[in-house]
């Protein structure tokens, strides 16, 4: 466990994220063991491995969903590691889930409202927003961003399920994101939509980095600048693309596994 | 990877509601105006009894019944200590206030008994609530449950604030500007205005960022706090709001019967509210009152009409128990949901007029 002395070292003070030690049990179970790793602001990295290497037990933990049973996060040099999620978004990271986690029945303008609220001190007013609203208009801009204007009125069960990929992006983009953590967002997407998500991934403002989870080499090896392997809840290898790419153990392990 | 991952995720039963947020333009159909002015000329219709007994007394219990539509149909959180706290705000009225007990009552004129009996019971729900919040679903019913029947059992044998059994009698009410305010005429228009105020606060709240962001909570709240939100705060924040409402009701029950005991705040009284609500429907306010309506109804003239056909009268419980056991098996969102499914299925040959309006 950390000291007293560890938790107020500056250490990471230079990193958006940065996990110590990072460990997660689900009884007997290690979903992650001793995860070290740091990120650069404005990095962009994909993380890769094989179902169950432990990739969204890791977001899991970055954002709180549950916290890691020993370890410790830090964002943007602060210690997270007990923090609620809420709090952690409100400090500019967010994420996408890999099974849509949307508002069925609300519109897709009003999914994206809420999004741009939650990280407002307006998300507890009890007044309607005005025409003008300045969260309306942002709530507007993303789902221009994501390519949804068409369908901005409609209810998000309406959906196809692209458009519902599209929009679970745009409720990582609202407020002021400053890491993002998304997960799978090329599942189940077509050929074209795979396209346009790389170039939504690739026109993010450069201070924005994230961390993706992409079984599609195609899509994470071309937004990304930096790669982790993991396997078995452990990280066994880091670098660029290429030496991921041509490393033999990495091609033995996922690349060869009937995965890409 | 997927040890519990996302399980509570997917949107699940959450995609069958009636969006409740969808914009509602009802207040421009025809026919809720002409319930309105219906309402407003009441009195120009019905007699005393019919005026207090029946309208007076349905909006009060749907008022008490509003308060848990907005926690079970927004929040998603089925509450069973409404009516404990519309009890606490009409025994802080009569305790505060003026009554016949006057070794209890300590004679605050109203304008002074009745804000502090609404903060009183606000407050004493909204600490109920943030204990309910820690639970979910039957839990929360569980826990608020107990906070019921621990208050009745409290008045019961609390004589020094509760007087005991016998409750407190002979309830002042307010006389100023001239006018009695209990008596039948305008005790029914004091009534129609809070309704109509609570209800008009819950229907444009349902629109506003802290109403939309309960609706979301209920539907996910592990997504909501990946948004920022902090779902318990926003879930407490809905106690405090729904209890303000339910103790105003409280307060014309107790203006209504001018008594109050522990036989008002019992656990019975309390299923009775939510009977209402999901005989009504919890999916819009409106169905709290359309609920209070039926039961009152039920309550009045089944008794007659048992007694007519030769039953014994007392049994009127059992009508609307299966009333509210075919409601619950045929129409699970209620009379509203009934209502609006039928006007559903008529307006289909009319291009969907009625569907963007729920849709």
């Amino acid at each position: 466990m950390d000291s007293v002395a560890h938790r107020l070292s500056v250490g990471g003070a230079g990193a958006a994220l940065e996990l110590r030690g990072v460990t997660r049990l689900f009884g007997a179970l290690a979903a992650l063991t001793d995860v070290t790793l740091t990120v650069r602001p404005g990095e962009r990295r994909a993380v890769l491995g094989s179902n169950g290497a432990g990739k969204t037990t890791l977001f899991n933990c970055i954002t709180g969903d549950f916290p890691p049973t020993s370890g410790t996060i830090r964002f943007f040099g602060e210690d997270v590691t007990h923090f609620p999620p809420f709090e952690r978004i409100r400090r500019g990271l967010r994420r996408t889930y890999q099974i849509s986690a949307l508002f069925p029945g609300l519109t897709v303008l009003d999914n994206v409202y809420l999004a741009c609220c939650g990280v407002s001190p307006r998300r507890f007013s009890p007044f309607r927003p005005r025409s003008n609203d300045a969260l309306v208009q942002a709530a507007e801009d993303l789902v221009e961003a994501v390519h949804l204007a068409a369908v901005r009125g409609r209810r998000v069960a309406e959906l196809a399920h692209g458009q519902q990929r599209q929009l679970e992006i745009a409720l990582a983009l609202a407020g002021a994101p400053r890491f993002i953590l998304f997960d799978e967002p090329a599942a189940g997407l077509s050929p074209t939509e795979r396209r346009e998500l790389v170039d939504i991934l690739t026109t993010l403002p450069s201070h924005i980095g994230y961390i993706i989870i992409e079984h599609d080499m195609d899509v994470a090896l071309r937004v990304v600048e930096s790669v982790t392997m993991m396997h078995n809840g452990r990280i066994f290898k880091e670098g660029p693309p290429a030496d991921i790419e041509s490393d033999p153990e990495v091609q033995e392990l996922y690349l060869g596994g009937g995965h890409g | 990877m997927s040890i519990a991952q996302d399980a509570r995720l997917q949107p699940g039963k959450s995609a069958e509601r009636p969006a409740t947020a969808a914009p509602t333009r009802d207040f421009g159909h025809p026919a809720v105006w002409a319930v309105a002015v219906l309402l407003v000329i009441m009195p120009l219709i019905a007699n005393g009894f019919f005026l207090i007994e029946i309208f007076g007394t349905s909006l009060i219990l749907g008022i008490v019944a509003l308060s848990l539509m907005f926690l079970a149909g927004y929040g998603g959180m089925v509450s069973l200590m409404q009516l404990t706290i519309a009890g606490l705000a009409g025994y802080m009225t009569a305790v505060l206030g003026a009554s016949g007990n006057a070794n209890i009552s300590l004679g605050w004129p109203w304008w002074l008994a009745t804000p502090m009996a609404i903060a009183l019971a606000t407050l004493f729900g909204t600490i109920g609530g943030t204990l309910a919040v820690r639970t979910e679903g039957i839990y929360t019913i569980m826990i608020t449950l107990a906070i019921a029947s621990a208050f009745y059992y409290f008045t019961n044998q609390n004589w020094a604030i509760f007087n005991g059994h016998t409750g407190i009698n002979s309830v002042v009410t307010p006389h100023f500007l001239g006018i009695d305010w209990r008596a039948d005429i305008a005790f029914y228009y004091v009534i129609l205005a809070v309704a109509a105020l609570c209800f008009g606060a819950v229907s444009y709240l349902a629109r506003a960022p802290f109403g939309l962001a309960l609706q979301g909570v209920r539907d996910n709240p592990r997504r909501m706090a990946t948004l920022g939100f902090n779902v318990n705060a926003h879930r407490i924040a809905a106690y405090a709001f729904a209890s303000c409402i339910a103790a105003l009701g409280g307060v014309l029950q107790v203006w209504n019967y001018r008594q109050i005991s522990p036989g008002s705040v019992g656990v019975e009284r309390a299923i009775d509210i939510l009977i209402i609500a999901v005989v009504g429907g919890t999916s819009r306010p409106i169905g709290a009152f359309v609920g209070a309506l039926i039961f009152v109804l039920l309550r009045t003239f089944t008794l007659d009409f048992l007694v007519a056909i030769g039953l014994d009268g007392n049994r009127f419980r059992l009508l609307i128990g299966l009333g509210f056991l075919a409601i619950v098996l045929f129409s699970p969102d209620g009379i509203v949901g009934l209502w609006e499914r039928l006007r559903g299925w008529s307006g289909q040959g009319k291009a969907q007029a009625g569907g963007e309006r729920h849709g």
